[in-house]
């Protein structure tokens, strides 16, 4: 019987296919795309004010409020510049870090690096928002305060990994001959960056940027903890559903984040850098 | 200086108290009774009390139905298991909106719903007339609470009282002087505690603003800071935009609020009374006062299922919640003001009734407690439409910018 069916499979190549792909399509198809087309549908309904229930007929209103209302496109700008700037700032202090790891540590020292970076994930998010506003009230180690620029300061340090680790693994495919090529061909240490090391790596730090990008953009518990009195657009999603039971227009203004990074990842496409994932 | 275990559930609490305050906001209300006129669907109390069924099914707020699993201390429901026979089956809502979707369901016996809550469940047709004469502790509850627009529909009521609480001014004792009496000092664009005010992160705290325009701006002719027409809303706004600019930050999590006022982030600001005590334990110098122009709070009600299958049990835990010892257990693990006159002499602090005035009417007949506002008018005018809590929401979100 088993025989058989090796059989069968052996020669009709695609239900073999068929078979092995089930499974993650279904994940794919009905889990996640599913769930955002469900958001999708729900924008365009409405809410019963007396009830709560959810009134199933087609209407713009909630993406018309959403485009005319002022405060939106306020805070969906101030949502783009926090995500910039966590992964600018998460660049900035990956980069050295990884290229450290990859190229300069030994082997010994290289696993430990990775296990330093990965400890702080096994942490809870919220307990290490909560050090960061610890770290930064008024009696507290930093004494900054809260605001915009502590939402940013903590976005980084929660996100890090996420930027060190794709970067880390692709200079580690960077033959350290090339290198060696370049030193050797007369060019100096930025130049050899410039021409040799960020171009290949440039991949990797997509890759990166695209986890530190999204993550800052859909956070709404950082900025609540440490963000004084300033919003993003995820708190905007979790008012609409958690305090004003309006799951409509919080689905409407869920899609801004969504066209935010289908915007990037297109741009992000046109560099071909997905190509080299 | 408290115990340990005694620390451990007053933190225990106040996390409850925080869930169960941030959610008391969430859904739109039925009008009051005799407002817009609406009549609930016609239910029969029940005529006669039972035999019990042998278990009750309940939907709660976290910290209202407590058997020991959370706390060993802390246990109000084996003894009603033992004494009764109905076993308690609980489950814990996060929202009012759950609340009023679990009790659609009609798996469930009876709920303890708050204001917000109370009044589409009976609209709704979703609970039945309470026949309080089945329940020999209802007359031991403070007459303040009873016959009230959340838990009683003319004249009939829909279930008993639970607890109450109000929403106070809290500040530092080293920095804000002279101790504040009035809203005032959070609300004034020119405070010298500019960057350290803190208010409600809640479009209910809109309300907050509109207590205060009540006695500051009577022209405006606010009754009810939950029933406001255009005007008076767009007043409430400008007020509460004008107070973003001294706002440090907003709190919405008890834990951020206290270390706010330990570590002197706050200075001043909105605050419930289990937050003060526990900032007050970790030695934080902080006092509260009910300002002159009184303020926000919130009443919750345990009401029983139109489609109960265990209506016998679901009355017999109705009585034993608001018996003067679980009822004094509840308030105490909670943070709040039982809502049974006798609850005060059973408290395990003595003082407890006093901290949290419950017995206080003068206290809380300045307590607006929450309700979600609708389009029509709670406070009766029928001339004009009022804004609704999605309208609410959205100011809100334009108030932070």
């Amino acid at each position: 019987m088993r025989r058989r069916l090796a059989t069968f499979l052996h020669r009709h190549a695609r239900v073999r296919l068929s078979l092995l792909l089930s499974a993650p399509l279904a994940w794919l198809g009905l889990a996640y795309l599913g769930a955002l087309a469900a958001l999708l549908v729900t924008a365009f309904w409405s809410t019963d004010t007396f009830t709560g229930n959810l009134i199933r007929t087609f209407t713009w209103a909630n993406f018309e409020d959403l485009v005319t209302g002022e405060v939106y496109r306020t805070i969906a700008l101030r949502s783009l510049g926090v995500a910039a700037a966590v992964t600018l700032i998460d660049l900035v202090v990956a980069f050295p870090m990884a290229f450290a790891m990859a190229k300069l540590a030994s082997p010994r020292a290289q696993r430990w690096l990775v296990i330093a970076v990965l400890t702080p994930l096994w942490a809870s998010y919220l307990v290490k928002a909560y050090a960061w506003r610890v770290l930064l009230s008024a009696d507290g180690l930093l004494g900054w305060g809260y605001g915009l620029g502590a939402t940013i300061l903590t976005l980084s340090y929660l996100w890090l990994p996420y930027m060190i680790l794709p970067i880390y693994a692709g200079l580690e495919r960077l033959p350290n001959s090339l290198l060696d090529a370049a030193g050797d061909l007369g060019a100096r240490g930025w130049r050899t960056f410039r021409t040799v090391v960020w171009p290949l790596a440039f991949p990797a730090v997509v890759a990166g940027s695209i986890f530190t990008f999204s993550l800052s953009l859909g956070d709404y518990i950082t900025v609540k903890i440490v963000g004084g009195r300033s919003q993003l657009i995820g708190n905007v999603v979790y008012d609409n559903i958690g305090a004003a039971n309006n799951l409509p227009f919080a689905a409407a203004v869920a899609t801004v984040p969504v066209l935010i990074m289908l915007v990037y990842l297109a741009a992000v496409r046109r560099t071909g850098a997905l190509e080299n994932l | 200086m408290r115990s340990i275990p005694r620390m451990a559930a007053a933190v225990a609490a106040l996390a409850l108290a925080a869930a169960c305050g941030s959610t008391e906001t969430a859904a739109p209300a039925a009008p009051a009774p005799g407002v817009s006129g609406f009549t609930p669907p016609k239910i029969d109390a029940l005529a006669s009390l039972g035999a019990g069924e042998g278990q009750v099914n309940l939907v709660a707020w976290a910290g209202y139905v407590e058997d020991g699993s959370t706390d060993p201390k802390v246990d109000w429901v084996t003894e009603f298991e033992s004494s009764t026979g109905c076993q308690v089956n609980t489950k814990t809502a996060g929202t009012s909106d759950e609340m009023v979707n679990l009790m659609k369901t009609g798996e469930y016996d009876a709920v303890s719903a708050s204001g917000d809550a109370s009044l589409r469940l009976i609209a709704a047709g979703d609970v039945a007339p309470v026949n309080t004469s089945l329940i020999p502790n209802y007359a031991d509850v403070f007459p303040g609470l009873k016959d009230k627009p959340w838990n009683s529909v003319g004249g009939v009521s829909y279930g008993v009282p639970h607890g109450r609480g109000a929403n106070l001014l809290m500040w530092r004792t080293d920095t804000v002087n002279p101790a504040p009496d009035s809203w005032g000092v959070v609300f004034d664009p020119a405070s010298p505690y500019k960057g350290k005010v803190t208010a409600y992160d809640s479009p209910i705290y809109i309300a907050d603003a509109a207590v205060y325009l009540m006695s500051t701006k009577p022209e405006l002719g606010i009754k009810n800071p939950y029933a406001l027409d255009d005007t008076q809303f767009q007043a409430a706004v400008d007020l509460l935009k004008q107070q973003r600019t001294i706002i440090g930050e907003y709190w919405s999590d008890y834990t951020k609020e206290i270390q706010a006022f330990k570590s002197g982030d706050s200075v001043v600001g909105t605050t419930w009374q289990v937050i003060a005590n526990l900032a007050t334990a970790e030695k934080a110098p902080i006092e509260v006062t009910l300002p002159k122009e009184g303020a926000t709070g919130w009443s919750d009600t345990w009401m029983v299922a139109a489609a109960a299958k265990h209506p016998n049990c679901a009355y017999r835990w109705l009585d034993w919640i608001i018996s003067p010892k679980a009822n004094a257990q509840v308030a105490e693990w909670f943070g709040e003001a039982p809502s049974n006159s006798k609850s005060c002499a059973e408290t395990a602090d003595p003082k407890h009734c006093d901290t949290f005035h419950a017995t206080d009417e003068d206290y809380f007949s300045k307590v607006y407690y929450w309700t979600t506002p609708i389009p029509q008018c709670l406070d009766g005018r029928t001339d004009v439409t009022c804004k609704d809590y999605a309208e609410w929401t959205r100011a809100w979100t334009e108030i932070k910018g």
